[in-house]
């Protein structure tokens, strides 16, 4: 019995007047580290312990700040720092988007976290058992009886006052509580070394036998998911025919049916001297050539075909369309220059087509006719 | 555990109470009427502020009492005399309606015939927003919300003498044919008067919008009478802490719900950004009106947020009823913000007409609260659960 440790002296009483009683002439002589079990809650027995009220509510709001910060900080760091992207027309940081899930957010963290911290630091977890569980007094007070106890840790705990106290206050029962000897000296198996060791022995190995499942074992041929199929697959090699492609060419000289090719494959001078512009720039031709030429030559002409696109300064700069060399130039160098390139500038025959190409042609020369008025024309 | 002893005496609220809100109420009625002389448009747009605010009142009082009852709720029986007192306001509000019909048209742009022949959307609307229709539907509510508030305090005035809990049981079954009642109601009401000054503009959560700012206004009234006369000994000493503690609860919750209402509301036409409804927030987040939107944010839900969310604040008399005046005084910001900038687009306007609409309400409850509640008793003591309400514990 002697190497027991005491945890604390415990009294029951019949009736809830008298728990009230004993709480509060308990705390009056000042005793701190006491505690009340009953079968229901007892109306203003907070008060009779004179208990502060609880602390838990701070921890709460800690936690929700602490949610409420971190999801706004996420959400501005990914859509305006890491992928800055315009969604619907919306500012990037677009506060009423972001209020749901910040509230979301906040009451998930205070609450999950509130519970936790409760039962961490509240409850002291981990604990495998408390002292009082299997004793005489907790099957009472879980039933018909009211129950007071004071522990042995507190700084005017002494066995025989106390138990005068309890005869004073009209206990019907006093009982000693002591520690279990098992939990006393007691350290959670979790920071083990053989335990700790043998969870990373078992990661390793569900890891690695994981890794050839999941990456070998299943892509073993025939029963392989049909990954890898005897056809031809885009972009990749073939070994059926010697050069490796799987489609054929065409025989040369080829046409495509209602196709005319283009006759003046490497020959300026031939496309300036035969090609005529085949259309009429009217109203919807123009408007036709200016939206095909903002999209596709603006970038690096300008929208007004001086040369200042915004892409200047990234590549070796375009020449002005407006210069005398390129006014002088007939419709069909023009196209020409569109349908094959030249110097850095690639082929736009694959975006634009020939109708498209000969109406920016017209409204190329709009331009340059509006860069070069003369005096009669605003007439 | 002691003896119940029911500690109630009847005393009459003294004459200078009945005094004072005569006072208030005939200067803020002055005040209205020289407005109604000098711009009649403007004097018009307070008087349906003013209007609408006392209609929260009784809609926030009437709901209480019958929530009260179909909850089976306990704690709050000794308080369901003050809100069937405050919802006796329901007698004078068809009275107070009146200056309003004669300015009919100069507030709703849907009264006039050749602006609905024109437009679109009016003429769609028309087989529901047409003059006729309107007061009808006014006058149903308000025959609906007095029939109702005879019932309940009929029943609660005669369960003083008899006592007998049938009668309790008779008042829930009224309460469950009430509610639906109410609740459409509301809604009507709040569209008719409020969402209709703006008939281009859709939002299918107004009414609860403004259902929730009165519910507000309900609890923040209750919370002040019911305290004062508490403190002045009209109650009862049995009531406690714990009673004030769910005054403030309450008060704490449903401010979160009408920033959860208000917040929905922007959220979904600030989301879809559909012109026919941005229009109604352009027009309060620009010029003068930004202001004003973000001090209602502040005024309506932050203030009291942090005022109340604290556990010691909520049972704290003081600070409780300063808070349902504040409260009570945000609802009135909220109106303004609701319906002034129908008159005036570009910024708020703030003269001596605007004075009425914080004097005249004031007076108007007073009032109200001071007549019903003469030769009642203001604890209801011949419910049975009034024992268990006065000993409540959390």
């Amino acid at each position: 019995m002697n190497n027991k440790m005491l945890y604390s002296l415990a009294a029951l009483f019949d009736s809830p007047d008298k728990i009230m009683k004993a709480a509060k002439t308990v705390a009056d002589k000042g005793y701190k580290k006491f505690d009340v079990n009953t079968p229901y809650p007892v109306h203003g027995m907070d008060g009779a312990m004179k208990l502060p009220p609880s602390k838990l509510g701070y921890f709460a709001l800690v936690l929700g700040l602490t949610g409420a910060t971190l999801a706004l900080l996420f959400m501005w760091w990914t859509t305006n720092v890491d992928y800055p992207n315009v969604i619907g027309g919306k500012p990037l940081f677009a506060l009423p988007a972001f209020i749901p899930i910040t509230f979301e957010v906040t009451v998930l963290l205070a609450s999950v976290g509130t519970v936790a911290s409760m039962i961490i630091f509240f409850f002291k977890f981990p604990n495998n058992s408390h002292p009082v569980h299997d004793t005489e007094y907790m099957k009472k007070v879980s039933s018909d009886r009211y129950g007071l106890l004071i522990e042995a840790d507190d700084e005017k705990f002494n066995e025989a006052e106390i138990r005068a106290l309890y005869q004073e206050l009209g206990a019907e029962s006093i009982e000693e509580i002591y520690f279990d000897e098992e939990e006393t000296g007691w350290k959670p198996a979790v920071f083990d070394k053989k335990f700790i060791g043998f969870l990373v022995l078992l990661a390793i190995t569900v890891s690695t036998i994981a890794y050839f499942i999941m990456n070998k074992a299943l892509f073993e041929a025939p029963f392989d998911w049909m990954m890898t199929q005897h056809k031809f697959s885009a972009q990749k090699p073939t070994d059926f025919f010697e050069d490796g492609f799987s489609m054929r060419e065409p025989v040369k000289g080829t046409v495509a049916k209602g196709f005319m090719p283009y006759l003046y494959t490497g020959q300026p001078d031939s496309a300036e001297k035969y090609l005529v512009n085949p259309s009429f720039p009217d109203d919807a031709n123009l408007e036709l050539g200016k939206e095909r030429y903002d999209i596709y030559c603006s970038p690096c002409h300008g929208l007004y075909g001086d040369g200042d696109g915004r892409l200047n300064n990234q590549f070796p700069n375009p020449p002005s369309l407006h210069t005398d060399k390129v006014r002088n130039w007939k419709d069909g160098r023009i196209f020409h220059i569109m349908t094959e390139g030249q110097n850095i500038m690639p082929s736009y025959a694959k975006q634009i087509t020939r109708e498209q190409r000969w109406a920016i042609i017209n409204y190329v020369r709009a331009l340059q006719r509006a860069k070069h008025a003369n005096e009669e024309d605003v007439k | 555990m002691s003896k119940f002893q029911l500690d109630y005496v009847k005393k009459p609220i003294p004459a200078k109470v009945t005094m004072i809100g005569l006072v208030l109420f005939l200067i803020g009625a002055g005040i209205l009427a020289a407005g109604f002389a000098s711009d009649h448009v403007r004097a018009a747009f307070n008087m349906n502020i003013i209007y609408m605010f006392l209609l929260s009142v009784g809609v926030g009082s009437i709901f209480i009492v019958a929530l009260e009852y179909i909850a089976g709720a306990v704690w709050s029986v000794p308080f369901r005399r003050v809100n069937e007192v405050n919802a006796g306001i329901f007698w004078i509000l068809p009275l107070l309606a009146i200056p309003l019909i004669f300015n009919m048209h100069d507030m709703f742009h849907w009264t006039h015939k050749e602006a609905v022949e024109g437009d679109k959307f009016l003429t769609q609307k028309a087989p529901y927003l047409n003059e006729s229709f309107f007061y009808i539907r006014s006058a149903a509510f308000f025959f609906l919300m007095i029939l109702f508030y005879t019932l309940f305090t009929r029943l609660s005035k005669k369960q003083d003498t008899t006592g007998e809990g049938k009668l309790t049981g008779r008042a829930i079954k009224m309460s469950a044919m009430f509610l639906p009642i109410f609740g459409i109601g509301v809604t009507i009401m709040s569209i008719d008067w409020i969402m209709s000054l703006e008939p281009h503009w859709f939002s299918t959560i107004f009414g609860v919008y403004y259902f929730s700012g009165s519910l507000l206004t309900g609890l923040a009234l209750l919370t002040f009478i019911a305290i004062t006369l508490h403190q002045k000994g009209y109650l009862s000493k049995y009531i406690n802490k714990d009673h004030y503690y769910n005054f403030g609860a309450l008060l704490f919750a449903f401010t979160n719900f009408w920033a959860y209402i208000g917040f929905s509301q922007f959220l979904l036409i600030w989301y879809s950004n559909i012109p026919e409804e941005t229009f109604w927030y352009i027009n309060r987040m620009e010029g003068g009106w930004g202001v004003v939107s973000l001090l209602l944010i502040i005024i309506r839900f932050a203030v009291p947020y942090f005022a109340l969310v604290a556990q010691p604040a909520k049972s704290n008399p003081t600070r409780l009823k300063f808070m349902s005046i504040w409260i009570m005084f945000a609802h009135i910001l909220d109106l303004y913000w609701l319906i002034m900038p129908t008159f005036s687009k570009e910024a708020p306007v703030f003269g001596w007409i605007e004075l009425s609409l914080f004097i005249l309400p004031a007076g108007v409850i007073i009032l109200v609260f001071a007549i019903g509640s003469k030769n009642k008793n203001m604890l209801p003591v011949g419910d049975p659960k009034l024992q268990r309400g006065l000993e409540f514990h959390l």
